[in-house]
């Protein structure tokens, strides 16, 4: 903090600059007051209470949740490898990790349909051997939201593998930590901070997951209608609920990055 | 009891650097391996502890192959029971000091509270018991070095590797420390490896030098033999140092019975003066001018480096001097001969011993 308030420049700062500024924060600023004019204060508690708000709320919860849960399941031993094995290949499947950030959620939700609908090529045979249909589930939320929101677990975890000294494993190896045990009780611990960090942003992804989800699971309310989905048949149908629900989400957005001040975005 | 370590390390890196280093060290004895920055000491540190496996060569401990690419054995490092005290320790630093040393007991199996109970006697031994509740972070570097040790010591490994232990510490505690190490590594009775580019360390610390130079073993030997006797010109500039054991008093350092003035007057009591062969000249007769240190002896051994002349003088205060072929010459420097020699009190190195 000292040295960026010492860095801070003294002169009076050219008024060209100073307006621009203005403008740029604007651009952010403008949607959330319209947003607060638009609220229904008085009877918000009502609204927030009706049956599609509660099980948008319920499926958001679930969804964002378990993409969570998977994510670190699946994220943090593909950020382990990436970090620390050296295979042939490698950026390009770094870049494949990358992907869902770039493309748009839609295109990642169809073809996540095409690999996992009934007639997909994975799909078809789940389908028919296990009588499991992703598309339109719950489970389908789960697995198009894990798809648009785990990059930023691996990317968050694998960057403070590699900030890890390794010389630290090695220690605990030469002290006869197994690799299991070096893992659980040095690795993690370690790089706890931006587990956490990773988790968190991976979870606020996920929250606000739209594309993905209603192109693979569809908008069924209470299977996979989540907070967003709601938000957008709400525009249509029941304003009051979707700016009540505008605002949950913009709420828990705020707290989410309020909370991650000092870990992530203070280094960006 | 632990068994002798004979290992032939050959380890090729990723960077083209290769190493190919043969050891042997009895248990109870301490080996010093001495080189500087990139001879492939560290490479060494690791090829023993199996952080990286040999590509060649082989390595046996206490009659346990550890690692031999020719038959196909490698030993992990989990399962080797090798002490290492890393350069800059690397103590966890999310896990208190007691953590630490309790690590290694923990991993093979003892609960936290026997473990804790024999590290806090491991801390005690090593006289830092109140240390126990710290984190790494707030204990200092010489702190961090007994603990690193402990650590190291706690789960009674086979071997013990040292990997620069003094190089962290500031010259002042280095002096101390290194008196400390000493005595703990006396305590130790199986093979101890230190890994040093500091002459001083490896002479006071080592009964044997390997010195390391591009990843290959120069020479070896005692420090008396690596130092009246150096094989490389190298190996004269590294260890050819003359290092003597004296006792510091009012204006200077009374070592046998010789009294050298020196620069620096602050020391007092035990010392170790240093005094680099290039520092001391050779006259044909006493000579003359500020005062300084000065005294006649004899040649006792002359040898030639290149375009360089190493004298050793006769005792009660043997030193090396190196003067060049043409002093050589315009001496008259044989075996035998008469000479005087000199230093001045600036070029004289004092350190508390």
């Amino acid at each position: 903090m000292t040295t960026r308030r010492s860095r801070r420049i003294v002169r009076r700062p050219p008024a060209p600059v100073v307006l621009l500024a203005a403008a740029g924060l604007a651009v952010f600023v403008v949607p959330l007051i319209g947003l607060l004019a638009r609220a229904p204060w008085g009877d918000l508690s009502t609204v927030l209470a009706g049956d599609t708000v509660v099980d948008a709320l319920r499926l958001s919860l679930i969804s964002s949740v378990g993409a969570t849960a998977v994510s670190a399941v699946l994220g943090v031993p593909l950020a382990w490898v990436l970090a620390r094995v050296d295979f042939r290949g490698k950026s390009v499947v770094r870049g494949l990790v990358l992907l869902p950030l770039v493309i748009p959620p839609v295109v990642g939700g169809a073809a996540l349909l095409f690999a996992l609908g009934r007639r997909g090529v994975i799909g078809e045979v789940l389908y028919e051997s296990t009588g499991l249909l992703l598309p339109f589930s719950t489970w389908g939320v789960v697995v198009a939201v894990t798809f648009v929101a785990m990059p930023f677990l691996v990317i968050t975890v694998e960057g403070a593998l590699r900030n890890l000294d390794p010389r630290f494993e090695a220690a605990a190896a030469s002290l006869g930590a197994s690799r299991w045990t070096v893992m659980r009780r040095v690795t993690l611990p370690m790089i706890a901070p931006s587990l956490a960090s990773g988790l968190v942003l991976t979870w606020a992804r996920a929250l606000g997951e739209f594309g993905a989800t209603v192109t693979f699971a569809g908008n069924l309310p209470g299977r996979t209608q989540t907070l967003p989905l709601a938000v957008f048949v709400g525009l249509e149908s029941d304003r009051d609920a979707a700016v009540a629900l505008s605002l949950v989400m913009v709420a828990i957005a705020l707290v989410v990055l309020v909370a991650l001040r000092d870990r992530w975005w203070r280094a960006l | 009891m632990s068994g002798r370590l004979e290992a032939h390390l050959v380890v090729h890196r990723s960077d083209g650097f290769s190493l190919d280093a043969a050891l042997s060290i009895a248990p109870g004895q301490t080996v010093a391996l001495l080189g500087p920055n990139g001879a492939g000491k560290s490479t060494a540190v690791s090829a023993l502890a199996g952080i990286i496996p040999l590509a060649g060569g082989r390595i046996e401990l206490d009659r346990d192959v550890l690692d031999d690419p020719g038959a196909g054995r490698f030993v992990p490092p989990d399962q080797r029971s090798i002490g290492v005290v890393f350069q800059d320790y690397v103590l966890f630093p999310h896990l208190t000091v007691a953590d630490n040393v309790a690590f290694g007991l923990r991993s093979r199996g003892l609960s936290r509270s026997s473990a804790l109970a024999k590290a806090h006697d491991v801390l005690e031994q090593l006289g830092v018991k109140e240390l126990g509740g710290r984190k790494p972070r707030q204990i200092s570097g010489g702190e961090a070095q007994r603990v690193a040790l402990g650590r190291a010591l706690a789960t009674d490994p086979r071997l013990l590797l040292l990997d620069e232990p003094l190089s962290a510490l500031d010259a002042t505690t280095r002096a101390e420390l290194r008196r400390v190490l000493a005595d703990h590594l006396s305590r130790f009775d199986g093979p101890r490896l230190l890994i040093t580019h500091d002459p001083t360390e490896a002479f006071l610390l080592a009964d044997e030098i390997y010195v390391v130079e591009h990843g290959t073993v120069t020479q070896s030997g005692t420090a008396e033999d690596i130092r009246l006797r150096p094989r490389t010109s190298y190996v004269a500039d590294l260890v050819g140092v003359n290092l003597v054991e004296g006792v510091a008093g009012a204006g200077g350092v009374d070592v046998a019975g010789h009294e050298l003035r020196v620069g620096d007057t602050h020391a007092a009591g035990p010392v170790l003066a240093t005094i680099h062969p290039r520092a001391i000249s050779l006259h044909r007769h006493e000579p003359e001018g500020s005062p300084r240190n000065a005294w006649p002896t004899r040649v006792r051994l002359l040898e030639h480096y290149g375009d360089r002349v190493r004298v050793l003088t006769e005792g009660p205060l043997p030193l090396i001097a190196e003067v060049t072929p043409a002093a050589e010459s315009a001496l008259d420097l044989t075996v035998g001969s008469a000479v005087w020699v000199s230093i001045k009190a600036t070029e004289i190195g004092v350190e508390a011993r």
